[in-house]
């Protein structure tokens, strides 16, 4: 998929708290150990790699940051071996090279304006029926096999099919989708040159389509941006560009994500499993409590200036990491946090973001994940892990099964 | 009881118009609103309870008249 040389300019973590690593394959298979480990002794971790990196991991920590943008910029939101301060031709705050999720204030509230009602709910509502009727079509497709992989034959495909289809991309293009996800999102310890050669693909890729979208124009998102104004003029080819980088890349690895998690849970939960299989009115809360417990985003801010946080010497320019997805397995907040519980009633969980940066898609995930847990669980009741076949976690800041090979046993569908 | 909707705290991720779209509505935006003058009738009190309990933003209050 990638012609990337993969390696790590890292080594091994030494220590969770002095040492982390967010790319290290062990980080995300052990999260919720680590994070709760963490937790008890200091609630923000530090590590010198990528240049100086924090991790709160308390829900009260990631709740004050999100909601801080004086101190902290959303310039950059891949912790990588690349900053945007080291780059001269970097789009500065507050607009950034992706916005409106790069955007801080006061730019950002008028850039995402543009695009809030192409994903608010009753806009997105009208995509269930095609979104069903594609889960629909990969399961056919995956015949009358004993064992698929429900991470790379079904669950990534969903995402993909659906940002194209609303991007107007084409949509035999998917593999080079997931190309450009895997290079920003999860080869992320590269050295920095070979990071930007990535970003140059994808950079050209896009611009291609925005050109092929000006030369013969369609009615789709793509077109939509292009016919946007902001402050009264029409949006620059960087900020359609940025914008478009933004939906193609954090759509897909994200709703992938949890679309795998929840599986994997159904898989390896058989109670839970039966219940919604006789029950599905229990979908509601199930849902939420997927999103809670097994939340794929932790984001990323930068910090603005030298900043004491709760005694902690951040210098500008250092990332932050905000684990959403810790602060939703936070005891203080939730009610037997690390217990997935699919009837929770009360459950204010974070795992689309907290403050001015509510993942802006989150409608969408949350159509997309509730139609393909109800399909998959249609059409295989009875799915369980496959014995002897490994499970293979993502690494970076998007969490889920990468590789998730189930056993089907009895087909309905 | 009456439910409302702190307009600078919601960030429209559409919790309690999914728990209770008999007590609140969202924009073009996504953003949430009480219907009408937000009064709460009996039947939908535990749902209007449930909306303020699942708010990430804690935008939604009670009040009691």
């Amino acid at each position: 998929m990638t012609t990337l040389d993969e390696k790590s300019i890292y080594g091994p973590v030494t220590s969770w708290q002095t040492d982390f690593d967010h790319a290290d394959p062990s980080y995300n298979e052990n999260a919720h150990a680590i994070w709760s480990e963490l937790r008890g002794t200091c609630p923000v971790a530090h590590t010198e790699r990528y240049g100086g990196t924090w991790l709160p991991v308390t829900h009260d920590l990631v709740h004050e940051i999100a909601y801080d943008t004086e101190h902290f910029s959303s310039r950059g939101v891949v912790v990588a071996t690349v900053k945007p301060s080291d780059l001269p031709d970097a789009i500065p705050a507050p607009i950034g090279g992706a916005p409106p999720i790069t955007s801080d204030p006061p730019f950002h509230q008028d850039a995402r304006r543009i695009l809030l009602p192409a994903f608010s709910p009753k806009t997105i509502d009208l995509w269930e029926p095609e979104i069903r009727l594609l889960c629909r079509e990969l399961i056919a497709d995956m015949k009358t096999v004993d064992v698929v992989d429900a991470a790379t034959q079904f669950a990534q495909h969903i995402p993909v099919n659906v940002i194209a289809r609303m991007l107007g991309f084409p949509p035999e293009d998917g593999e080079k989708f997931r190309g450009f996800v895997h290079d920003v999102l999860e080869a992320i310890n590269l050295e920095p040159g070979k990071r930007a050669e990535a970003f140059m693909a994808l950079d050209a890729y896009i611009a291609k389509q925005v050109q092929d979208h000006i030369d013969n124009p369609r009615d789709d998102l793509t077109n939509f941006l292009l016919n946007a104004k902001i402050y009264d003029q029409p949006l620059s080819l960087q900020h359609v560009g940025g914008s478009i980088i933004l939906l193609l890349i954090a759509g897909i690895d994200t709703t992938w994500s949890a679309i795998g998690s929840s599986l994997w849970h159904l898989a390896t939960n058989p109670v839970d499993r039966r219940r919604l299989v006789d029950n599905p009115a229990l979908m509601p809360t199930a849902i939420e409590e997927f999103l809670r417990a097994y939340a794929p985003v932790t984001m990323a801010r930068v910090v603005k200036d030298d900043y004491n946080f709760h005694g902690n010497e951040m210098k500008q320019n250092d990332w932050v990491l905000l684990p959403f997805p810790a602060a939703n397995r936070d005891p203080k907040e939730f009610e037997n946090a690390d217990q997935v519980l699919i009837d929770r009633e009360v459950n204010r969980h974070a795992a689309f973001g907290l403050g001015i940066h509510r993942c802006l898609g989150s409608n969408l995930a949350r159509l997309e994940l509730r139609v393909a847990v109800e399909e998959f669980l249609a059409a295989f009741p009875d799915f369980e892990l496959a014995p002897d076949e490994v499970v293979k976690w993502s690494v970076g800041q998007i969490r889920g099964p990468r590789e998730l090979p189930v056993r089907i046993n009895a087909r309905t569908l | 009881m009456k439910v409302q909707v702190d307009q600078s705290k919601c960030q429209g991720h559409n919790r309690c118009y999914a728990i209770a779209p008999e007590l609140f509505d969202v924009d073009d935006l996504g953003n949430a609103f009480a219907i009408g003058d937000g009064v709460v009738e009996p039947h939908l009190a535990e749902k209007a309870r449930l909306a303020v309990a699942n708010c990430p933003e804690y935008a939604i209050s009670i009040v009691e008249e």
